[in-house]
């Protein structure tokens, strides 16, 4: 129906023409008929309206305008307006960016197997082993109490923690099983990952979770009855019914590790580098197209990654 | 097929309990289920039947009492060391494997190398005449193709013993006749035991060699399906198992099959009044209204009641031999 009206003329009225099939032959069309049509045909766009507003203005047009940025030219103090691939030229041929690229997918590589073992077992454990509703609901609120805090307090809270003269080496110092600080707790790849994996593993165990409480119990007691063990039952039927959930768990932390700046700089106190860091920088020098072209690399790279990773794993049956 | 007749187990029932917390959802049962049997565990929902189930599959945890399979006491044993298997009500097939892996998982489980589990699986589904559906999911398959894979699966361990917890529920009444007659053929065709916990008065009858009619954790009476019928011990299977009519009379409770009642006759005579009639082919239902008895049904040849057909709200004498009124336990 609101396809072969879309293809009717604008005004039956006006033109003289009554789409075939629509109206009884005997009732002529009144205004108010017209106009009542008119707005079905309109409402489901109007309906849609705000979100693509939205959608519009704070996400294409950033990012048509950050795709245009990173094509101009630049000097050290103006930004010009051109058509140049030196931007790009440059990015791709500096041995640093490559570097960096490697560092960050280092980091996220990293970051993103931890996160999984640890959001697969939270999530096993919640999911299967706490068996009241009560104490599921409890212990996963618990799981959130980091976030009721900023992300860089709780990266900042690491550093009285893991520094040289900090709570775990004096500690560790004092029990006699070490007789040196251990330098590579803090600002060092360790932290860098430490924090990454602290303040992304919920994104792992939420999603997980939710895949998991989808898992008919009966399948666990079929799966028994066939003769599996309880690593078997995890390995042949909970981990395979969690792909859903792990695909996105993963999108959430790969991408959001891809593009960190902050914690590379605080928690490795500017040793280590991230792609993420590499922009923020060129920022504040006000190399705004070479930021730009950087941020068009870095998306295409994330939204690769992200493709990836729905081609392994359908995730349509979760949302 | 390497499993011939014979090759099924005894299971045996001693005083076995399962509570929850204070309730009681099995109380004591005692049941000897021969080796080879058919065995029908019936009752109304909550009656402690698919709680007895759950324990003989291993899948609920024996509160007290002893349960054996064979001649070993099992109830600590996990499920797949005690020689049962069983096909869950929902099914509960794997969804992210076909068939054929669905049927060979637990040879996966065994470590069988997979060309030879996979082959030994199409025979399974072969047997259940569910071959040319090996490379499907179980989401592309119907209920009925659902449940003989689930079949398959629960078969090709060779079992002892057969556990169906509701297996024809979920099922149209067509494709329920039809697996009933498969569930009888294959019962005949393996040897094994069958135990099958159901509802419906019905199914327990077709197919059961032994029926255990059970009610608020504790079975009611066990038997053959004849004897069942012709002898309820208690009111409660009387009503359970059907046909029956329940009588309140001086010397205490009897039962009288609906089809022993007859219209204006028989050495105990009472009046009634007919309150329904429902004509069913080779016979009229009527539902009576008679002094001393809650619902009073009575099935009669359709022939003979058209000779003298009654309306409703009609008055009838009804009567019936003694040999026909079974006294029950109270």
């Amino acid at each position: 129906m609101t396809v072969t009206a879309a293809h009717a003329p604008p005004d039956p009225a006006v033109s003289g023409r009554v789409p075939s099939g629509h109206v009884p032959p005997t009732t002529k069309p009144g205004g108010g008929a017209v106009r009542a049509r008119r707005w079905r045909r309109l409402a489901p766009y109007l309906q849609a309206a705000p979100l693509a507003v939205t959608l519009v203005l704070f996400l294409l047009i950033p990012i048509l305008t950050i795709l245009v940025v990173s094509f101009w030219d630049y000097d050290s103090v103006r930004v010009i307006p051109d058509f140049v691939l030196t931007n790009y030229a440059e990015l791709l041929t500096s041995p640093v960016t490559w570097k960096t690229y490697l560092n960050t997918l280092k980091f996220a590589g990293l970051t993103w197997a931890i996160t999984l073992v640890i959001g697969f077992t939270v999530a096993y454990f919640l999911a299967f082993h706490v068996h009241s509703t009560v104490w599921q609901m409890v212990l996963f609120l618990v799981c959130t109490i980091p976030f009721w805090t900023s992300n860089i307090i709780r990266m900042i809270s690491w550093i009285p923690f893991l520094g040289r003269n900090g709570l775990l080496n004096s500690t560790l110092i004092a029990a006699g099983v070490i007789d040196q600080p251990l330098e590579f707790l803090l600002f060092s790849d360790f932290s860098v990952v430490l924090a990454y994996v602290h303040l992304n593993a919920l994104f792992m165990v939420v999603p997980i979770f939710n895949s998991m409480m989808r898992i008919d119990r009966a399948l666990v007691e079929a799966a028994r009855d066939a003769g599996a063990k309880g690593w078997q039952v995890v390995w042949n039927v909970i981990l395979p019914l969690s792909k859903p959930g792990i695909a996105i768990g993963s999108i959430f932390v790969v991408t959001l590790v891809m593009g960190d700046f902050i914690t590379v700089r605080l928690m490795s106190g500017g040793q280590s580098a991230s792609i993420g860091l590499m922009i923020a920088n060129e920022i504040s020098l006000l190399q705004y197209p070479a930021a730009a072209a950087n941020a068009v690399i870095l998306l295409a790279v994330v939204l690769l990654m992200v493709a990836a990773m729905l081609r392994v794993v359908d995730i349509r049956k979760e949302l | 097929m390497t499993t011939g007749p014979g090759a099924g187990t005894t299971v045996e029932l001693v005083k076995l309990t399962k509570a929850y917390g204070a309730t009681v959802a099995v109380n004591a049962i005692d049941l000897r289920i021969a080796a080879g049997s058919y065995c029908c565990l019936l009752g109304p929902s909550g009656c402690g039947k698919t709680s007895t189930l759950r324990m003989i599959a291993g899948h609920e945890d024996v509160s007290n009492g002893d349960l054996l399979i064979g001649d070993r006491v099992v109830n600590d044993e996990p499920p797949a060391a005690r020689g049962t298997a069983m096909m869950f009500q929902s099914y509960a097939l794997f969804p992210h494997l076909d068939c054929v892996d669905n049927v060979a998982f637990s040879l996966k489980m065994k470590g069988v190398p997979v060309e030879e589990r996979r082959r030994k699986a199409r025979e399974m589904l072969d047997l259940v005449d569910m071959g040319k559906y090996a490379a499907r999911l179980p989401a592309q398959l119907s209920g009925g193709q659902q449940q003989r894979v689930a079949l398959a699966r629960a078969l090709i361990t060779r079992p002892g013993v057969l556990l169906l917890d509701e297996p024809l529920s979920a099922l149209d009444p067509f494709l329920r006749d039809r697996m009933r007659e498969e569930l009888k053929r294959l019962h005949r065709e393996l040897g094994i035991t069958f135990i099958h916990v159901t509802h419906s008065q019905t199914e327990a009858m077709a197919l059961a060699d032994l029926v255990v009619v059970m009610n608020q954790g504790r079975i009611e009476q066990a038997g053959p399906p004849r004897e069942l019928f012709n002898h309820p011990h208690t009111a409660f299977v009387a009503r359970f198992i059907g046909g029956h009519n329940v009588i309140r009379s001086a010397d205490g409770l009897r039962a009288v099959r609906a089809d022993r009642v007859q219209l204006g006759g028989g050495d105990l005579r009472t009046d009634a009044t007919v309150r329904a009639l429902e004509y069913h082919g080779t016979s009229v239902h009527l539902s009576l209204d008679v002094a001393g008895a809650d619902e009073f049904a009575v099935i009669v040849d359709e022939a003979r009641f058209y000779d003298a057909p009654l309306a409703i709200g009609a008055p009838v004498q009804i009567g019936w031999n003694h040999a026909d009124a079974h006294p029950l336990a109270s």
